[in-house]
């Protein structure tokens, strides 16, 4: 029986988003909701940027010559591609927007346990933006997302610099935000709310945080040494000062293989919150999904050589690292067959968020699959650097995280506003998104197969028909991004009130009103009930009513 | 459904607790975030030094005559009466924390002040001996290549391997600038740090019951001085 009382819809009570509309409310707000709209809002403006850099990639790719830009150009243009996409919207997207606003709600707290710090982490993001951005304007950079040494330390003549101290800046409001959830994680659960009883969200953004803050300073400080050898022209990663630019790479994958599961782990969070609710039914093995995340994180740490196979690192290495990857599928696996068993006898029903989540787990599966393809050395060689590799990370990275991103921005859109989202608009467009994807990136793994590189204006002829079918998947892509744009934008306005509980899920979020109030709830809630306790909803009856 | 009840608000009322954040319930869950919080931003300075000192270890291993050869031209002198100033700087922070447990201000104020005073004569004996060793041309890049001959008059310049040693060295003097470097970063992080808190400790903000900023920032200065004492070695004792 639910007792906190929640005032009826009417815009008359005072929610965190109305309780001031001052700019300087907005700016210098401490509360983890509103700096969580804050990085919605700056995040989406850096995906739109990112998404600008592959459109001109992708009509540049229509044709076999190199015609619509430079060779200069394109190679600036997957580099922007790349450092959006990578540093600016996917490792903050669910983390930095559902996980600050959601993760307080869910424990039970009034907030992060460090406010202040929370903001400082905004304020980081936005002045690491910065400096990408200018770095973009002034005339851009040609090294790729991965800086590879010694090009981008003492060959490349594009603004490396900038965009390194951008990213170096920005790494800090990773391990700030990674910090904050930790924090509140352990020390500020609701009376009653044991380990056990977390939502399956908060186990993963808790496996993401340990990579945040155990991963990124080691990007940092490598970022720091590739600037230190461009500056001063002292050889820390250039062979011919005496260098090994093989060093460099055992660091920078050392993060940024981790950082893959930074991008994936909170997706697979969010997977578990709608499955269940939409399935109406309890997660299957909730211990061995929550304990998966933290095997993930744990072996991500011990996979980098396998970016390494054809740089010159032993054999014996190479061998090691590749079992290690391999190792990954298993808790990967765990994860698909719990939510595949969660559907089992469910009583299903295929709106928004769940049509994302079912595309995230087909999606998922098919890059975690190919992953195993380039986990094996023999395999790697022969589709190192092609086609098949960009296919491959986009099914994790945008078959994954994005899609995930989207079930979590339907699904929580009606607490974070009040507001409901048209149904049939967010169908409609999950399924654009969905016939897109695999429109833009299947063809790719057939080419990457036959041999396409990676990283060129141009191709051979032959290639030209999967391009084509390449382009025309992302054209639709594109509208499929630009529709909720339009219609979450819509609904602020236009959209049904949603009531504290639409979707009749179970999770402390729910149990304060949408919007809710600055200090999240009106009595600290207690918990005395395992996390997805749908059955017994459904048993009972008992529902918060749906509006 | 998970039953929420309704509990005495009057429970939640702590408003009147001073130094005590409203979003936390009580002193001792306040305490306990901050702990744990300082912890983990400390493990993330381990992994931050940790990358460079990886770097360390590769060249080390690999260039070890030429790392010996740099090292020895440091002055482990200066570093050794460092390191005994870094050592006594945490010992008066230690002496502040336990000042703080019992809050006694006016002891809280003066071990502070101490550990700031030790803490910047640290960071004056290091700038001065960076300026000794700008002198002995002991700084990567142009400096040094112009100048190599006077600090190592054995060395053939015709002969084939030399050009490669010298770089090496350079590769060491490089890893002893960024190292000391962002140490002295830190140090300097931290004295701010404990100026604001001596100035707020005068005013008495620090009581018995509340004083988590003193013993967090006794932390990360205890940890500034543990980077030192892998420095020490690792820098100036190459030979030794």
């Amino acid at each position: 029986m639910t007792t906190v009382p929640y005032s009826s819809s009417l815009g008359r009570e005072t929610t965190y988003l109305n309780h001031s509309h001052k700019i300087r409310s907005w700016l210098l707000t401490l509360d983890h909701k509103r700096i969580a709209i804050l990085y919605m809002i700056s995040i989406t403006f850096f995906f739109v940027i990112g998404g600008i850099a592959a459109v001109l990639m992708r009509l540049e790719l229509m044709t076999p010559q190199g015609d619509l830009v430079k060779a200069e150009t394109y190679n600036k243009l997957f580099t922007m591609h790349g450092v959006m996409m990578v540093f600016f919207f996917l490792i903050p997207s669910i983390p930095a927007v559902l996980g600050n606003f959601l993760i307080p709600l869910m424990v039970g707290a009034k907030d992060l346990a460090f406010p202040r710090l929370n903001l400082a982490s905004w304020y980081l993001f936005m002045t690491g933006g910065i400096f990408a951005l200018v770095a973009l304007v002034a005339g851009g950079v040609d090294t790729g997302w991965t800086f590879y040494t010694p090009y981008s330390s003492n060959y490349s003549n594009t603004y490396v610099v900038l965009t390194v101290v951008g990213i170096f800046i920005n790494g800090f409001s990773s391990i700030l935000t990674g910090l904050n959830f930790i924090v509140t994680i352990h020390t500020m659960r609701a009376p009653g709310l044991t380990w056990f009883r977390l939502p399956l969200f908060c186990w993963s953004l808790y496996a993401t945080s340990l990579i945040f803050i155990l991963g990124t300073p080691v990007l940092a400080i490598t970022l720091v040494l590739v600037g230190v050898e461009r500056i001063f022209h002292i050889g820390v990663f250039d062979p011919s000062l005496g260098g090994d630019p093989i060093l460099f790479q055992h660091l920078f994958w050392f993060y940024s293989h981790p950082a893959v599961y930074i991008m994936v782990l909170p997706s697979m969070g969010v997977v578990s919150e709608v499955i269940t609710c939409f399935s109406r039914k309890r997660i299957f093995g909730y211990a061995f999904v929550a304990f998966s995340s933290v095997a993930i994180a744990v072996l991500g740490f011990l996979v980098w050589g396998h970016h390494l196979f054809v740089s010159g690192q032993s054999i014996y290495g190479g061998l090691i690292f590749s079992i290690l990857s391999f190792m990954v599928a298993i808790p990967s696996g765990v994860k698909v067959f719990n939510w595949t068993a969660t559907l089992y006898k469910g009583s299903i029903s295929l709106q928004t968020p769940m049509l994302y989540v079912l595309g995230f787990i087909g999606l998922f599966t098919i890059g975690g699959l190919t992953g195993l393809y380039v986990a094996s050395i023999a395999v790697d060689v022969h589709v190192t650097d092609t086609y098949f590799i960009i296919a491959h990370f986009h099914y994790i990275m945008v078959g994954g995280a994005v899609m995930a991103y989207m079930a979590g921005i339907h699904f929580w859109w009606p607490k974070m506003t009040g507001k409901m989202y048209p149904e049939w608009w967010g169908r409609f467009s999950a399924l654009m998104i969905f016939v897109g994807f695999n429109l833009t990136f299947f063809p790719q793994f057939i080419l990457g197969y036959l041999g396409m590189p990676r990283r060129y204006y141009a191709y051979a002829p032959e290639f030209q028909a999967l391009n084509v079918l390449s382009t025309a998947g992302a054209s639709i892509l594109g509208i499929g991004y630009l529709l909720p744009l339009l219609y979450l934008l819509w609904s602020l306005r236009w959209g049904k009130d949603a009531g504290p509980n639409p979707f009749r899920a179970t999770g402390l979020e729910w149990k304060t009103s949408s919007p809710p109030p600055t200090e999240n709830f009106e009595k600290t809630p207690i918990v005395n009930e395992e996390a997805y306790a749908y059955h017994r909803m459904e048993m009972t009856g008992d529902t918060v009513a749906t509006h | 459904m998970t039953p929420s009840q309704p509990i005495d608000p009057h429970a939640l009322d702590h408003h009147h607790v001073k130094g005590l954040a409203h979003h936390f319930d009580d002193m001792d869950q306040q305490h306990e975030a901050a702990t744990l919080g300082m912890w983990a931003f400390l493990a993330t300075e381990v992994l931050f030094f940790g990358g460079a000192l990886a770097g360390y270890a590769v060249y080390r291993s690999r260039y070890g005559d030429a790392f010996a050869a740099a090292s020895h031209h440091l002055y482990l002198w200066i570093g050794v009466i460092n390191t005994a100033v870094l050592l006594t700087s945490s010992f008066m922070m230690a002496l502040a924390v336990n000042a703080a447990k019992q809050g006694n201000r006016k002891k809280i104020v003066t071990f502070l002040i101490l550990t700031i005073l030790l803490g910047l004569a640290f960071l004056c004996i290091k700038g001065i001996e960076y300026y000794l060793d700008y002198r002995e041309h002991l700084v990567p890049g142009n400096i040094f290549e112009a100048n190599w001959h006077e600090i190592f008059p054995h060395i053939d310049g015709a002969h084939p391997g030399s050009m490669m040693f010298l770089r090496q060295v350079q590769l060491f003097l490089m890893f002893y600038y960024i190292l000391t470097g962002i140490h002295a970063v830190h140090m300097i992080v931290g004295i701010s740090v404990m100026i604001v808190l001596a100035v707020k400790a005068s005013r008495g903000r620090y009581t018995a019951e509340y004083n988590s900023p003193i013993d967090m920032a006794g932390l990360y200065w205890h940890f500034v001085d543990v980077v030192w004492i892998f420095l020490l070695p690792l820098l100036y004792m190459v030979q030794h």
